[in-house]
C-alpha cells in the first residue's frame, strides 16, 4: 500500500478482487465491505435471536424452569444491544455500502479506507460486547438502556467492557455515516440533483445526519457512567448533587433519534420496492423527502416520552406528549403515499413486495400503539409493561427487519447475479408474518393487564398469553433459518438473473449487469 | 455532484485492520485495567496489553497518514477527492460539537433542575426530604451527603488563570489566522513562524491548565470525587484539554510538514483541517469560560 506512487497504482482499476483472505481484510471496495456488513449483521441477528429464544423459553411457563433470573436479565440486555448495534444498524450500513454508490452513479464510497475501518471496528466492538458473556459476574444485566444506578452502583464488572464497546461501535457508526454523507453530497453522477435521488439515498442521508448528531451524545452518557464507576464522580448520584434522571435524559436524547435511525432506511427501501411492483412512480416523492426530514427534526424534541413516569414537571409531560403525537403526521404522510402508490397500480406480489406490504400494515399497528404510549396519562398505565415490548417489536420487526428482508430479496439478484426461489421466499414471508403476530400481538394484552417487562417469572394469570407468544416466537425464529437456506441456495445454483430482473424497477443500479461488476461507474453515467 | 473522469480509489490498505486490532487491545486492556484496579487485583498484564494496543494505534495512525500524504504529494487526488476530505473533516467536527453539546446540556440540567430540586424547589421539592436542610447553591460547595462526597473548599475563580488561558487561546486563533493568510500569499517563513507561535500558545495553555488542576487538587479540595461541581468541572475542562492536546499535535505535524516544504498557496487541505479543528477547540473554550467559570 505504501508504494502508491509506483506504476501499478495507475492501472489498479483493471484488477478484480484480490485473492484469499487479504481481499476481505484489506479491501476498500464498497461491494466487498457491503457484503461483509450484511453477513456479519445476519450472524449477529441469529445470535440475538438465540437470546430471544432463551427469554421466550423461560417465559413459556410461570416459575423458573431453565435459567437463573440473573442470566435472564443478561439475555434481555444483550438481546437488545446485539439486535440494535450488531444486527439492524450494520445491516443498513451494509445496504448503504452496496447500493448508494450504485444508485448515485459513483465508483465507490467517498472515503474507501475509512469505510473498511468502520466495518472492522464494528467487529472489534461486537467482540468486546460478546466477550462479556464469558466474564466473572456475567454480561451487562441492566437492560440495553443501562440506567444508573443499575449500571453504576449495581452493575457487574463487565459494565466497563460494555461502555468501551459502545464507544467503539459508536466510532464505527459515525465513520460510516460520515462516509455516506460525503458520498451522497460529493459523488453523485452529473445530472443527479438532490431531488432526483432515489428515496433510499434520501433516507440514508438523513439517517447519517442523525447518527453523527446523537452517537456522540451516547458516548458522553456512557463516559459519565464510566466516571461514576471508576473515578468517584457524582453525575448520577444524588448524594453528591447529581441525578440518576440526568442519565435518562442524555440517554434518550440519543435513544429517540436512534429509533428513527433504525427505521428511516427501511422507509427508503419500502419507497423503492412499492413503486417497482406497483409499476407506478412513487406517489408524492417531494412530500416523502420532507416527511423524512420532519421526522428527523422532531426526533430531537420528544425524548422524554420515554420517561413520563420519572416525575417530570407537568409542562414537560405536556410538551413531550404533544410533540410526540405530531410525529404521527409526517409518518401518516408516508403511509398514505405508499398506499396511494399501490392504488390502481398493476401490482404483483413477489417476495420483496410481500414484505413491503407486510411492512406497511404491521408498522402502522406499531405506529398506532406508539400514539397510545405517547398519551402521558395513559402511559402511566402502560409504562414498562409488555405493551411497550409489543409496541417496539411491532415497529422494529415489521419495520426495520422486514425492510432489510425486503431489500435482500429485491437486490439479491443484483448482488449475486442469481434469483432466489420465489416459492421459498413466499414461505419465508408467511411463516415470519404468522409467527411474528402470534409472538407479539398477545403481548399487548399482557401489558394492558399489567405484566411488567424484564422479569423471568410472572403470576399464573399471564400464563396462557405467554405460552401463545412463545410458540409464535419459536415459529418466527425458526423461519429465519429458512432465509439462510434460501440465500445459500440462490447464490450457489439459483437461475441467472438479468441486469433488471424486476420489470417495473427504475434507477441506475439496474443499468449495470447482474452480478454488479467489481468496479462500477468508473466513468460517471449521465442522469437526465 | 461529480465532475471528474477518474476518482482515486486506493486498492487496498492494511491500516484499517491494524487500527482495529489496536483498538481491541487498547480498550480491552484499559477495561481490564480499570476493573482490576477497582477490585484490587494485579494490573500488570492489563497495562502490557493496553500499552501494546496504544503503540499499535500510533503505528497505524502514522502509517495511514504517511500513505495519504504520499498519495497527495504524488498528485493522485483531484478536486473531488479534496471535497470528500473536506466533507469528512466538517462532519467529524460536527460530531465533536454534538459531544460537547451533551456535556453542556448535562451542566445546565444539573444547575437549573437537579440541584435546585434537591434543595426543595418546585412541585417536586419533596426530594428535599432525602437530605433535609440541603441548600441548593452554585457552585455547589456543600453536597447533600457530605460524608459520601466531601464538598470542595472553594472553586477556581474565573479572573485568574482561566482569564489568562482565554486570552492565550484567542490569541492562538489570531496567530493561526495570520499564518493561514501568509500561506495563501505563499509567504512560507511567516506561515511557519505564526504557526509555531500557535502551537507554542497551545502548549502554554495546557501547562496552565495542569497548574490549575494541581491547585484544585492540592489546595482547594476540588477533585473528581468532591460532588457534582468537581465532576462536571473536570469532565468538561478535561475533555476540552484533551482536544487542545489533539489539536496541538495536529498543528505540530502540519508545522513539520510545512518545514519539509509541503503545502502550497492553493493546495493545503491538511493545514486547513487542522486550523478548523483548532478554531473549534477555541470556541468550545470560550463557551466553557462563560458557562463553567464565570456564570
Amino acid at each position: 500500500m505504501s508504494s502508491v506512487a509506483d506504476a501499478h497504482a495507475a492501472d489498479h482499476h483493471d484488477h478484480g478482487p484480490a485473492k484469499g483472505i487479504g481481499r476481505w481484510l484489506f479491501t476498500t471496495n464498497h461491494k466487498d465491505i457491503g457484503t461483509m456488513y450484511l453477513v456479519f449483521s445476519f450472524a449477529m441477528f441469529l445470535a440475538g435471536g438465540a437470546m430471544a429464544m432463551i427469554i421466550r423459553a423461560e417465559l413459556f411457563q410461570p416459575g423458573l424452569q431453565m435459567v437463573e433470573p440473573a442470566f435472564f436479565n443478561q439475555m434481555t440486555t444483550m438481546h437488545g444491544l446485539v439486535m440494535i448495534f450488531g444486527a439492524v444498524m450494520p445491516a443498513f450500513v451494509g445496504l448503504a455500502n452496496w447500493m448508494i454508490p450504485l444508485m448515485v452513479g459513483a465508483p465507490d464510497m467517498a472515503l474507501p479506507r475509512m469505510n473498511n475501518w468502520s466495518f472492522w471496528l464494528l467487529v472489534t466492538g461486537s467482540l468486546i460486547l460478546m466477550s462479556t458473556l464469558f466474564m466473572d459476574g456475567g454480561a451487562p444485566n441492566f437492560g440495553w438502556t443501562a440506567y444508573a444506578p443499575l449500571s453504576t452502583t449495581y452493575g457487574p464488572d463487565s459494565t466497563t467492557f460494555f461502555i468501551f464497546s459502545v464507544h467503539i461501535l459508536g466510532i464505527s457508526s459515525i465513520m460510516g455515516a460520515i462516509n455516506v454523507i460525503a458520498t451522497i453530497i460529493n459523488m453523485r453522477a452529473p445530472g443527479m440533483t438532490l431531488m432526483k435521488m432515489p428515496m433510499f439515498v434520501w433516507t440514508w442521508l438523513i439517517t447519517a445526519f442523525l447518527l453523527i448528531a446523537v452517537l456522540p451524545v451516547l458516548a458522553g452518557a456512557v463516559t459519565m457512567l464510566l466516571m461514576d464507576i471508576h473515578f468517584g464522580t457524582a453525575f448520577f448520584d444524588a448524594a453528591g448533587g447529581g441525578d440518576p434522571v440526568l442519565y435518562q435524559h442524555i440517554f434518550w436524547f440519543f435513544g429517540h433519534p436512534e429509533v428513527y435511525i433504525l427505521i428511516l432506511p427501511a422507509f427508503g427501501i419500502i419507497s423503492q420496492i412499492i413503486p417497482t411492483f406497483s409499476r407506478k412512480p412513487l406517489f408524492g416523492y417531494t412530500s416523502m423527502v420532507y416527511a423524512t426530514a420532519a421526522i428527523a427534526i422532531l426526533s430531537f424534541l420528544v425524548w422524554s416520552h420515554h420517561m413520563f413516569t420519572v416525575g417530570l414537571p407537568l409542562p414537560g409531560e405536556l410538551f413531550f406528549m404533544y410533540a410526540t403525537m405530531i410525529i404521527a403526521v409526517p409518518t401518516g404522510v408516508k403511509i398514505f403515499n405508499w398506499i396511494t402508490t399501490m392504488f390502481r397500480g398493476s401490482i404483483s406480489f413477489e417476495t420483496p413486495m410481500l414484505f413491503a406490504i407486510g411492512f406497511v400494515v404491521l408498522f402502522t399497528v406499531g405506529g398506532l400503539s406508539g400514539v397510545m404510549l405517547a398519551i402521558a396519562p395513559a402511559d402511566f398505565q402502560y409504562h414498562d409493561t409488555y405493551f411497550v415490548v409489543a409496541h417496539f417489536h411491532y415497529v422494529l420487526i415489521p419495520g426495520a427487519i422486514y425492510g432489510i428482508f425486503a431489500s435482500v430479496y429485491y437486490w439479491l439478484p443484483k448482488w449475486s447475479g442469481r434469483m432466489y426461489s420465489e416459492a421459498l421466499g413466499k414461505a419465508h414471508f408467511w411463516l415470519s408474518f404468522i409467527g411474528l403476530n402470534i409472538a407479539f400481538f398477545p403481548m399487548h394484552f399482557l401489558g394492558l393487564a399489567g405484566m411488567p417487562r424484564r422479569y423471568a417469572d410472572y403470576p399464573i394469570q399471564f400464563a396462557n398469553f405467554n405460552q401463545v407468544s412463545t410458540i409464535g416466537a419459536f415459529l418466527f425464529g425458526a423461519s429465519q433459518l429458512l432465509l439462510v437456506f434460501i440465500v445459500y441456495r440462490a447464490v450457489k445454483n439459483g437461475p441467472k438473473a438479468d441486469a433488471k430482473p424486476w420489470e417495473g424497477a427504475e434507477g441506475l443500479e439496474w443499468t449495470v449487469p447482474s452480478p454488479a461488476p467489481y468496479h462500477t461507474f468508473e466513468q460517471p453515467p449521465r442522469v437526465d | 455532484m461529480s465532475s471528474n473522469q477518474s476518482y482515486y480509489v486506493p486498492e487496498s490498505s492494511i491500516w484499517p485492520i491494524v487500527g482495529s486490532i489496536g483498538m481491541f487491545l487498547t480498550f480491552f486492556g484499559l477495561s481490564t485495567l480499570l476493573v482490576n484496579q477497582s477490585n484490587g487485583d494485579p494490573t500488570t498484564t492489563a497495562w502490557v496489553v493496553f500499552t501494546i494496543g496504544a503503540l499499535v494505534l500510533i503505528y497505524m495512525i502514522t502509517g495511514w497518514l504517511r500513505d495519504v500524504i504520499r498519495e497527495s504529494r504524488a498528485g493522485l487526488y483531484d478536486a473531488q477527492m479534496d471535497r470528500s476530505f473536506r466533507q469528512g473533516m466538517s462532519w467529524f467536527i460536527f460530531s465533536e460539537v454534538a459531544f460537547f453539546a451533551a456535556l453542556f446540556g448535562s451542566l445546565f440540567y444539573i444547575r437549573f433542575f437537579a440541584v435546585p430540586w434537591l434543595g426543595g424547589e418546585g412541585a417536586k421539592g419533596t426530594a428535599n426530604m432525602l437530605w433535609e436542610g440541603f441548600q441548593a447553591q452554585w457552585p455547589l460547595l456543600s453536597n447533600p451527603d457530605n460524608s459520601q462526597f466531601a464538598g470542595p473548599d472553594s472553586v477556581i475563580g474565573p479572573w485568574g488563570l482561566p482569564l489568562l488561558n482565554t486570552l492565550i487561546l484567542v490569541t492562538s486563533s489570531i496567530t493561526l489566522t495570520l499564518s493561514h493568510k501568509a500561506l495563501k500569499y505563499d509567504k512560507r517563513k511567516q506561515t511557519i513562524y505564526w504557526l509555531a507561535a500557535t502551537v507554542a500558545l497551545g502548549a502554554i495553555f495546557l501547562f496552565f491548565q495542569i497548574e490549575e488542576y494541581i491547585e484544585a487538587y492540592s489546595h482547594l479540595n476540588l477533585t473528581l470525587d468532591s460532588g457534582i461541581y468537581g465532576s462536571i468541572f473536570f469532565l468538561m475542562t478535561g475533555f476540552h484539554g484533551l482536544h487542545v492536546l489533539l489539536g496541538g499535535i495536529i498543528l505540530f505535524v502540519v508545522l513539520m510538514r510545512l518545514i519539509k516544504g509541503h503545502f502550497s498557496a492553493h493546495d493545503h487541505f491538511g493545514y486547513e483541517a487542522g486550523a478548523w479543528y483548532w478554531h473549534f477547540v477555541d470556541v468550545v473554550w470560550i463557551m466553557l469560560f462563560v458557562f463553567v467559570y464565570v456564570i
